[in-house]
């Protein structure tokens, strides 16, 4: 046993030596990654304080002074609209992140671990649903809706992102690895039906999955514009996407609002990075560790 | 903890929104209410939804709706341009589109040819003199219906920079021969700087040019269309900026792009042939040059001449579909041609009136040409002058066609000709596949 554990130290003692060298290419790749992906938000950052003068005519680089300023703009712009903008935001993503999560739960814990007829056809033909974009689906799922009257209504927003595929075939991946057959064997075996397997048993240990889900399904509503922008005609049920877009091309007529769109930009990014942190501490993959002897 | 306060944040969001909600409601007042017939009272208001991108209409409709208690508009602010209209044609497809719409003048045939818009020559037949014959023929694309009501309009002009044109001893351009010329001195005065530029990502602002040399790209007779964008009016336009760009008198950098802006505020652009609209555009992108610019009518291709061609504009039309046509064209005629409505629009959604009357009777130059005070009886006097055309049903495609064939034209230096040419053919060969008869 020393023996082994003296083994692997000594392993990993000389790959960190070994791994130096070759260790910084990942690590420039993985920097310069983050630096592709950090830089606009950085961009918008610096932006969003400059007033409308200084946005043009300033390096770059350099902060403005006119954060404030064009954040009080933003908020008296029409009576305050943005607030009702990003209340809509909240509830489409909020909303359609949770109820979306609990369907590919349950769904992705019944096709993990029930077998019954269909079951393959099923998972099958969600596989080719996640190779479906959705931004193909907007314009045909805008004519259904207008048909059974729901167009240019909140449902409009929801009920088409709750369905996610991807989400279902994620939760199914998660479910076949997270919870062993033989802990709801026991489950059954001490008498426990179906009903309370899955909401004592299944569900706390899928949490992490749900998480990711979440997290993921409440980006992707959150930052969705096609879908809202086909469905809504009435502005008071924008998100703040769409709504921003209504600053951007309003006509040529009058200034354009730059400095309040990047404004409304930042601001619409703050909450995501805001949930990140706070839903970290929730990715713990190995719950189900111990449970098991 | 943590928990608990995004819970409390999400009620208080969600509150905001409801309460806003709320609000959102048009206000009834009680007031103005019992003045209204009681046979309409029984039925209730007749409810109109409007479609437009115009800053601050909701304040506008506010007026509208305190005069008529029994037509009630509510106004829902959507974003401009091609993507609006696509919106427009999506909804009327689907069969939920609004009451009235904002069109503008070149996507207006599209509606047309979708049976998207109604025509409203009888409830019109009262206001066609208030508008010039040009702005007329945009709303009825030269037929008896009439599909819209013409809102503003965007007579081209010659933006420039005063200051510097003193600095490098340049006399403002009266023909576009003169302009070349002065591109020319320019280059050889200050190698950085630049008279003009084309931009191959602003089709409208080439349409306009077109006008002024009197280019008509779509017309109908009968039942069929002609199509004439490479007709010799076109191609003159093309082959002069194409030459221009060719030689370096000029740049090829697009308009409203961070460079275009810089250039702007750094006075390495010393001229813009813009619309009407243009201090709008220049207060916002270049803030450091007010007070610096000044306007003139655009260069004429024969000397004594006063044309000129629109760029942007659009009308208000009524939705084919909505029960209330006679309710919402009352609101279209009052919107766009009452004193009290259009002098709204000006102040309010800053706009260049269609209406004739209106447009003589602009006082105050905007404020980034304080120093010009005759700007509005310069426009006045430009706009008198302008000539547009007939748009035919897929400006669309045409439009793209013109970014793609110039973006090729400025990248391979082939000449631009080339890509009128395409223009031409890729807008019969959609016109084609679309089933529309094509007389040649």
């Amino acid at each position: 046993m020393a023996a082994t554990v003296s083994h692997r130290r000594s392993r990993a003692g000389s790959g960190r030596l070994i791994g130096r060298p070759v260790g910084a290419v990942p690590t420039a790749l993985l920097l310069i990654g983050a630096i592709y992906c950090l830089f606009p938000v950085v961009w918008v950052l610096i932006a969003a304080t400059k007033s409308p003068g200084e946005l043009f005519s300033t390096a770059t680089l350099s902060f403005g002074t006119g954060f404030l300023d064009n954040v009080a703009e933003l908020f008296a712009y029409r009576d305050g609209v943005f607030w009702l903008w990003a209340g809509n935001t909240l509830l489409y993503a909020g909303g359609g992140a949770l109820l979306s999560t609990a369907v590919s739960a349950v769904s992705g814990y019944a096709l993990a671990k029930y077998r019954f007829r269909g079951r393959d056809a099923i998972f099958n033909l969600l596989i080719g649903g996640i190779l479906v974009p959705a931004v193909v689906l907007a314009i045909p799922q805008y004519l259904l809706f207008s048909k059974i009257g729901l167009a240019d209504s909140y449902w409009a927003v929801l009920l088409p992102q709750i369905l996610h595929p991807y989400s279902i075939y994620l939760a199914r991946i998660y479910a076949a690895a997270a919870i062993p057959d033989s802990l709801l064997e026991a489950g059954r075996i001490d008498g426990a039906g179906e009903w309370r397997l899955m909401s004592r048993v299944a569900m706390p240990l899928m949490v992490p999955g749900m998480v990711t889900i979440f997290l993921f399904q409440f980006v992707a509503i959150w930052n969705n514009f096609l879908l809202p922008f086909i469905m809504l005609g009435d502005d008071g049920k924008f998100p703040l996407t769409v709504g921003l877009y209504t600053l951007l091309a309003a006509g040529a007529n009058q200034p354009a609002l730059y400095n309040l769109i990047l404004t409304g930009a930042f601001l619409s990014i703050v909450p995501l990075i805001a949930l990140f942190l706070t839903m970290q501490r929730y990715w713990r993959t190995d719950l189900s560790s111990g449970a098991v002897k | 903890m943590r928990a608990n306060r995004l819970g409390a944040a999400l009620a208080v969001a969600l509150t905001a929104t409801l309460a806003s909600c709320g609000s959102g409601e048009p206000a009834q007042s009680p007031e103005a209410a019992t003045g209204r017939p009681a046979s309409s009272a029984a039925q209730g208001p007749v409810k109109l939804t409007y479609w437009t991108w115009a800053p601050n209409m909701d304040k506008i409709v506010k007026v509208w709706n305190e005069a008529h208690p029994d037509i009630q508009v509510t106004v829902s602010k959507q974003a401009g341009g091609d993507d609006a209209a696509a919106k427009f044609l999506t909804a009327a497809k689907a069969g939920n589109p609004p009451d009235l719409v904002q069109a503008e003048y070149q996507h207006l045939p599209s509606f047309i040819a979708a049976d998207a818009v109604a025509d409203l020559k009888a409830e019109t037949a009262a206001i066609k003199g208030e508008f010039s014959e040009g702005l007329w023929r945009l709303v009825t694309l030269g037929t008896d219906a009439v599909y819209g009501v013409p809102q503003d309009s965007g007579p081209m002009m010659l933006f420039y920079r005063k200051d510097l044109f003193d600095k490098y001893g340049i006399a403002v351009p009266k023909t576009w021969q003169e302009y070349g010329d002065a591109a020319r001195a320019v280059r050889k005065k200050d190698p950085k700087v630049y008279l003009g530029t084309f931009s191959s990502k602003d089709p409208g602002a080439f349409t306009g040019l077109a006008q002024q040399a009197g280019a008509q790209w779509w017309s109908i007779s009968g039942d069929s269309w002609k199509v004439a964008i490479a007709d010799e009016p076109t191609r003159k336009v093309a082959d002069y900026w194409g030459a221009l760009v060719k030689e370096g008198a000029i740049d090829d950098m697009p308009y409203f792009t961070p460079e275009w802006n810089k250039a702007l505020n750094d006075g390495k652009l010393l001229t813009w042939p813009s619309a009407v609209w243009a201090p709008g555009v220049l207060s916002s992108n270049a803030p450091k040059a007010k007070g610096k610019w000044a306007v003139a009518p655009l260069p004429q291709w024969n000397a004594g001449e006063s044309y000129s061609g629109f760029w942007g504009g659009s009308s208000t039309a009524v939705s084919a579909k909505t029960p209330n046509k006679a309710a919402a064209a009352r609101f279209a005629t009052w919107l766009n041609t009452d004193p009290a409505a259009i002098d709204l629009l000006v102040k309010e959604a800053a706009i260049y009136p269609a209406a004739t009357k209106a447009q003589s009777a602009l006082g105050q130059a905007p404020d980034y040409f304080s120093n010009q005070p005759d700007f509005w009886q310069q426009a006045a006097a430009v706009s008198a002058g302008a000539r547009g055309f007939t748009f035919g049903p897929n400006v669309g495609v045409t439009y793209n066609a013109f970014k793609d064939g110039f973006d090729k034209a400025l990248q391979n230096g082939t000449p631009f000709a080339d890509a009128v040419q395409g223009m031409q053919d890729a807008t019969v060969a959609d016109m084609r596949k679309s089933g529309f008869t094509i007389a040649s």
